[in-house]
C-alpha cells in the first residue's frame, strides 16, 4: 500500500470542496433562471407586449453574466476527479466516468449551442426559434444536472455495479440501475426544484431593490409575480422532495442521518431536535447528552426515517459499537473483516504476478467472503467511520428552518401584490432583498449536509476518501488550493460589481 | 445490436470516437487562434469589436468540446484518465486554468464596472489561445514521447521526474522538442484557422484595413506553423515508437509509426489529404481573396488532428507510454472500460450524430447573415 499523505488528502478535499462550493454560487441561479427567462419571454411572444421584452432582456442579461462564471467554475470540477482523485477515478472511473461524458454530449451541448442564439439570436432568427432557443437552454441546464446529480447520488449509495479483483476495480453491471438509483432520483428532484427557488428569491431581491428605490416600479412588479408563483410552487416541491431526501439518507446512509440529527444513542419512537446546541467535545460512546439545549418534538424522527411513529433509528454509537438487539453489526468487526478483505486481494495479485494460479484462486475465495467490507479495512479504528457531526448537524438545521421559510415569502408577496398592497409593506421588502442571501445560504447547507455527512467515505461505505487522492505532494495541493482561491475570488469580485451596475442601468422602458 | 461487438472492436471504436472529438477540439481552436490576433489585426475599437463578437458567438464550442473529450476519455479509458490527469498535474491544471479565465472574459470585457479592465480580459483570451494551446499540443506529444511515471500493482499513479529538486509533474513534457514543436504548430495553426474564420463569418466591406491585415496574417502563420508542422510528420515517420508484442510486453521498435502508416494506409492517405487542404484554404484565401479558406484549413485540421491522435493508439502500440517502466505503458487494450461499459456507451453514441446535427444546424442558421458593423454597435456584441 502507498503511504497515504493527509495532510495532502485533506488539502484536496478543501480544494474539492471550494471549488464545488463556488461552482454551486452560480449554479442554482443558473437552473432556476434559465426558466424564468423562458416563462418571461413566453408572455412576451404570447402577448407580443415589448414591455415583456425589455423584462426578459434585463434578466437574460443577468443570466449571461452568471452563466458565464457558472462555466468557468465549472471546468475545473470535471476535471479535478482526475488531477486531484486519480485512484478514484481509476477504480469506479468504469461507472462513474458514465453520466458525465453522457452530461456532456446531451447537456453541455444543447446549452452551449441555443445560449448563442439566446443572446445573440433576437434579429437573426424568427421569434418562434428564439424562444425555443430560450427553452433549451432552461432544458440543457437541467439536464446538466440530471447527469451529475446520477453520479453523486452513485457516490452516497453504489448500486449497479460488482468488484473485479483481476483488475482491482469497481465495474458497472447495469446501467439503469445506475441512472434509477433511487436517490438519484430524489437529489434531482430536490436539487433543482431547490435552484428554481433560488432563481426566485433573486429576482425578488432585485425587484424589491427597485421598489424600494422607487424606479421600474411596473417591471418589479410584474417579475415578482411570476417568480412568486413559480418559487411558491417551487419551494412546496423542495419541502417534500427534501424529506424524500432525508428518507433516502436514513435508508442508506444511516451514519449520516445520524449525523445531521444529531442522534448518539438509537430508540424506538425517537424524537426529532428542531432547534438544540451541541455540546463541545462530545465524543462517541462517552455516554453524555450530546445536547446542551434542545427542543424535542417526539416521534419525528422515526417518522421521517422509516415513515412509522414506532420505528427504531439507530444512533451513532449503535453503528460505531454495534447493538446486537437490533441486529446492527460494530464498526471494528467490520473493520476486522475488511482488513481479511484488503489482505486477500494483495494475496491474490501477488499470486497471479507469479502466475501460481492454485494459490491465486485460494486468496480470490477467500476474499470473496469479506469483499463487501473491503473499505473498511482501510479504517485505523471504529471511530474513522463517524462524519465531524456539528457541521452537517447546522448545516441542516439552517436548511430547513430556510426552506419552511421560503413558501410563507412567496405566499406573501403574492398575497400583496393581488391586493396592490406590497408597496406599503415596509417590513417586506427588506425581507425580500436580502432573500437571495437566504437562499445561497439554505443551497450551500444543502451540499454540506450531503458531502460532509458523507465522510469518511467517497463511496459510501466501499472507498474512503484517503484512498481516493492522488500521489501528490502536499505542497502541489496547497499551491492549487490558494490559485483557486485567488482567481476565483477575483472573479466573484468582478461579476458582483458588474451585476450590480447591470441591476442599476436597470431595464429598458418603453415610452 | 451492439452487445455483438467483441471487446477490441469496442476498445478500438472507443478510441476513434475520442480522437474524433479531439480532432473536432483541433478544429475549433480558430476562436482561441483568433483570440491572439485581436491586436495585431484590430487597430480601432470598431474592429476590436468585430473580432471579439465574431469569436464570442463561438467561443462554447471549443470549450464544450474539451469538455466532452475529457468526460468521454473517463467513460472510455478511465486508467488514461487517472493517470495523465494525476500524474501530469501541472501541465492540466495549466491548461484548465487558461480555459477558467476564457470563459468569463467575452462576458466581462466591454461591461461597464468590470473590475478588471478591458485589457486584463483581452490578457486572458491572449493566455488561453496561446500558453493553453501550446501546453495541449505539448500534453498530445507526450502520446510519442512517453512519460515519466509507474503503476503499482493497484494501478496507482507515481510521477517522477524532478529539476533543483522539484518534481515538474508533467511540466517537463515542454522540455522535448518534439513536444514543443507540436504545441507551437497548434499555436500557429490557430491562428490560421482564426484568421480564416473571422474573414468568414464578419462582413468587411466597411473595415478593408481588418481584410488585408486578415490576409496577410493567414499566410504569415503559416509560413510559421508549416517549419514545426515539418518536423512533427518527419519525426514521427523515423522516430523509435513504443509497440507492444502479443504477450503484451512494450518495448521501443524502430519507425514505428511509419510502419504502422504503411500498415493502415488509410491514415496516410487521411494525412496527406489534411496538409494539402490546410495548404489549399490558406492559398485561395490569401492569393485568390476567397473567404471561405476556414472550411477547406479547417477540414484538413481535423485530419491531421485524427491521425495524429489516432496513430500511437493503433497497430499495437502504447498510446500513453512510460519512460521510467516501459511494461507500466498504457495501451488502449489495458486502459479501457469494461465492454459493458463500453457497450453501454457505444448505445448513448447513437445521439451524437443528432447533436451534431443541431449544433451544425444552428451555427449555419446564426452564420447565414454576416456580422456587420451595425450591429455591433446597435445590438448585443462583446
Ligand atoms: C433552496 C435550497 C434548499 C432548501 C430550502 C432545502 N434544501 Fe435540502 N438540499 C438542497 C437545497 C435546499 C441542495 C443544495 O439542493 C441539496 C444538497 C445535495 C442535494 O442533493 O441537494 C440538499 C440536500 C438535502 C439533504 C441531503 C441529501 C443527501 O445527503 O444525499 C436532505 C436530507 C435535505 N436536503 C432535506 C431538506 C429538507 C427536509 C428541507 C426542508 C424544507 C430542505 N432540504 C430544504
Ligand atoms: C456543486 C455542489 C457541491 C458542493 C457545494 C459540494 C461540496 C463539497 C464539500 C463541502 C466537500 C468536502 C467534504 C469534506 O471533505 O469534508 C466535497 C467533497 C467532495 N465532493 Fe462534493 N459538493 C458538490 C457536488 C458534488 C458532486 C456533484 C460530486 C460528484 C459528482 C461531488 C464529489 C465530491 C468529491 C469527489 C469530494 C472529495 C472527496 C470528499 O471529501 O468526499 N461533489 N464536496
Ligand atoms: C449538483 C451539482 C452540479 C450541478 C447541478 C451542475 C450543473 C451545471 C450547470 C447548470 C452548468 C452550466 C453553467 C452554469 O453554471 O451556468 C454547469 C457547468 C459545468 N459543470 Fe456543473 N454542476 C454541478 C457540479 C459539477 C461537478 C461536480 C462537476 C464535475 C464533474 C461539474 C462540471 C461542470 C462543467 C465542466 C461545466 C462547464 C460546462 C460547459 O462547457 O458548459 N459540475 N454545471
Amino acid at each position: 500500500m502507498l503511504d497515504i499523505d493527509l495532510s495532502m488528502v485533506n488539502w484536496a478535499r478543501a480544494q474539492f470542496a471550494l471549488t464545488a462550493m463556488y461552482h454551486w454560487i452560480f449554479v442554482p441561479l443558473t437552473l432556476g433562471l434559465s426558466f424564468l427567462c423562458a416563462f418571461f419571454e413566453t408572455i412576451y411572444v404570447r402577448t407580443g407586449n415589448r414591455e415583456w421584452r425589455n423584462i426578459t432582456k434585463f434578466w437574460m442579461t443577468l443570466f449571461g453574466i452568471n452563466f458565464a462564471i457558472g462555466v468557468a467554475t465549472g471546468i475545473i470540477l470535471e476535471f479535478e476527479f482526475g488531477t486531484n482523485w486519480s485512484n478514484y477515478s481509476w477504480i469506479v472511473g468504469d461507472i462513474f466516468g458514465a453520466p458525465l461524458a453522457i452530461e456532456g454530449i446531451f447537456a453541455f451541448f444543447l446549452e452551449a449551442t441555443f445560449f448563442a442564439v439566446m443572446f445573440f439570436g433576437w434579429n437573426r432568427v424568427s421569434k418562434k426559434f428564439h424562444l425555443f432557443s430560450t427553452w433549451m437552454v432552461a432544458v440543457g441546464s437541467n439536464l446538466s444536472a440530471v447527469w451529475i446529480l446520477v453520479a453523486n447520488a452513485w457516490m452516497q449509495h453504489p448500486v449497479g455495479m460488482a468488484f473485479n479483483p483481476e483488475k482491482a476495480r469497481f465495474e458497472m453491471e447495469s446501467f439503469f440501475d445506475v441512472v434509477f438509483n433511487p436517490v438519484a432520483v430524489s437529489k434531482f428532484t430536490h436539487t433543482s426544484s431547490s435552484g428554481f427557488v433560488m432563481a426566485s428569491l433573486f429576482v425578488l431581491t432585485v425587484s424589491c431593490w427597485f421598489l424600494l428605490k422607487g424606479r421600474h416600479i411596473q417591471m418589479a412588479k410584474k417579475s415578482i409575480v411570476v417568480a412568486s408563483v413559480f418559487g411558491l410552487l417551487a419551494s412546496i416541491f423542495v419541502f417534500v422532495t427534501g424529506d424524500e431526501a432525508a428518507y433516502e439518507v436514513a435508508q442508506k446512509q444511516p451514519m449520516k442521518l445520524a449525523a445531521i440529527e444529531g442522534h448518539y444513542k438509537g430508540e424506538t419512537s425517537a424524537g426529532i431536535v428542531a432547534a438544540g446546541i451541541l455540546r463541545p467535545g462530545k465524543q462517541p460512546g462517552d455516554g453524555q447528552d450530546p445536547f446542551i439545549v434542545k427542543i424535542k418534538i417526539p416521534f419525528m424522527l422515526s417518522l421521517l426515517a422509516n415513515r412509522s411513529f414506532t420505528a427504531f433509528v439507530p444512533g451513532v454509537d449503535d453503528l460505531v459499537y454495534g447493538n446486537e438487539e437490533q441486529g446492527i453489526e460494530s464498526t471494528a468487526s467490520k473493520i476486522a473483516k475488511g482488513k481479511k478483505a484488503v489482505n486477500d486481494l494483495a494475496l491474490f495479485k501477488q499470486a497471479r504476478k507469479e502466475n501460481n494460479n492454485t494459490q491465486a484462486q485460494i486468496a480470490l475465495e477467500k476474499f470473496r467472503k469479506n469483499q463487501e467490507y473491503m473499505g473498511y479495512g482501510y479504517l485505523n479504528n471504529p471511530e474513522e467511520a463517524v462524519p465531524p457531526v456539528a457541521i452537517p448537524y447546522y448545516a441542516f438545521h439552517v436548511m430547513v428552518v430556510l426552506g419552511t421559510l421560503f413558501p410563507v415569502l412567496f405566499a406573501a408577496f403574492l398575497f400583496f401584490i393581488f391586493k396592490d398592497s406590497l408597496l406599503k409593506q415596509k417590513w417586506l421588502l427588506p425581507i425580500g432583498l436580502i432573500s437571495a442571501l437566504l437562499g445561497l445560504f439554505a443551497q450551500q447547507s444543502g451540499w454540506i449536509v450531503a458531502e460532509v455527512g458523507r465522510q469518511p467515505w467517497a463511496i459510501n461505505g466501499l472507498l474512503p476518501v484517503k484512498m481516493s487522492a492522488t500521489n501528490l505532494s502536499a505542497s502541489n495541493v496547497q499551491i492549487t488550493f490558494f490559485m483557486f482561491l485567488g482567481l476565483f475570488t477575483l472573479l466573484l469580485i468582478a461579476e458582483i460589481t458588474i451585476m450590480l451596475k447591470q441591476i442599476s442601468i436597470g431595464p429598458k422602458e418603453e415610452n | 445490436m451492439f452487445s455483438s461487438l467483441d471487446y477490441v472492436t469496442l476498445q478500438q471504436l472507443w478510441w476513434f470516437i475520442c480522437s474524433i472529438v479531439g480532432a473536432l477540439f483541433l478544429f475549433l481552436t480558430f476562436v482561441q487562434g483568433g483570440q491572439t490576433l485581436l491586436w495585431q489585426v484590430a487597430k480601432t475599437d470598431l474592429e476590436k469589436s468585430l473580432v471579439v463578437t465574431s469569436l464570442g458567438r463561438k467561443w462554447e464550442m471549443p470549450f464544450t468540446t474539451l469538455v466532452l473529450f475529457g468526460g468521454a476519455l473517463f467513460a472510455s479509458f478511465p486508467k488514461f484518465y487517472a493517470t495523465s490527469f494525476g500524474g501530469a498535474y501541472w501541465v492540466w491544471i495549466l491548461i484548465l486554468f487558461s480555459f477558467i479565465i476564457q470563459a468569463v472574459s467575452y462576458h466581462y470585457r466591454k461591461k461597464p464596472n468590470n473590475f478588471l479592465g478591458a485589457g486584463v480580459y483581452e490578457l486572458f483570451l491572449f493566455i488561453n489561445g496561446s500558453v493553453g494551446i501550446l501546453l495541449i499540443g505539448a500534453a498530445v506529444g507526450t502520446f510519442y514521447t512517453g512519460s515519466n511515471f509507474t503503476l503499482d500493482m493497484y494501478n496507482r499513479v507515481t510521477w517522477d521526474y524532478t529539476l533543483l529538486g522539484i518534481n515538474l509533474r508533467g511540466l517537463e513534457a515542454a522540455f522535448s522538442l518534439f513536444n514543443l514543436s507540436l504545441g507551437i504548430f497548434l499555436v500557429f495553426n490557430a491562428r490560421v484557422l482564426g484568421s480564416l474564420y473571422l474573414l468568414n463569418s464578419i462582413d468587411l466591406t466597411s473595415t478593408p484595413d481588418l481584410e488585408s491585415r486578415l490576409r496577410k496574417n493567414t499566410l504569415q502563420n503559416f509560413l510559421i506553423a508549416l517549419p514545426f508542422l515539418l518536423y512533427v510528420v518527419v519525426s514521427i515517420l523515423f522516430m523509435k515508437g513504443f509497440g507492444v508484442d502479443d504477450a503484451g510486453v512494450v518495448s521501443l521498435v524502430s519507425s514505428k509509426y511509419l510502419s504502422t502508416l504503411l500498415a493502415l494506409p488509410h491514415f496516410l492517405i487521411l494525412l496527406l489529404a489534411g496538409i494539402i487542404l490546410v495548404l489549399y484554404g490558406v492559398l485561395a484565401t490569401s492569393f485568390q481573396g476567397s473567404n471561405k479558406g476556414i472550411w477547406f484549413s479547417g477540414l484538413g485540421t481535423v485530419f491531421v488532428g485524427l491521425v495524429v491522435l489516432c496513430l500511437p493508439a493503433f497497430n499495437n502500440s502504447a498510446f500513453y507510454p512510460s519512460k521510467l517502466d516501459l511494461q507500466s505503458s498504457l495501451t488502449i487494450y489495458n486502459a479501457s472500460s469494461s465492454m459493458y461499459t463500453l457497450t453501454t456507451m457505444t448505445y448513448v453514441a447513437i445521439g451524437i450524430p443528432f447533436v451534431l446535427a443541431y449544433v451544425v444546424y444552428v451555427w449555419f442558421l446564426m452564420d447565414s447573415k454576416k456580422l456587420t458593423k451595425d450591429e455591433v454597435i446597435n445590438e448585443e456584441s462583446y
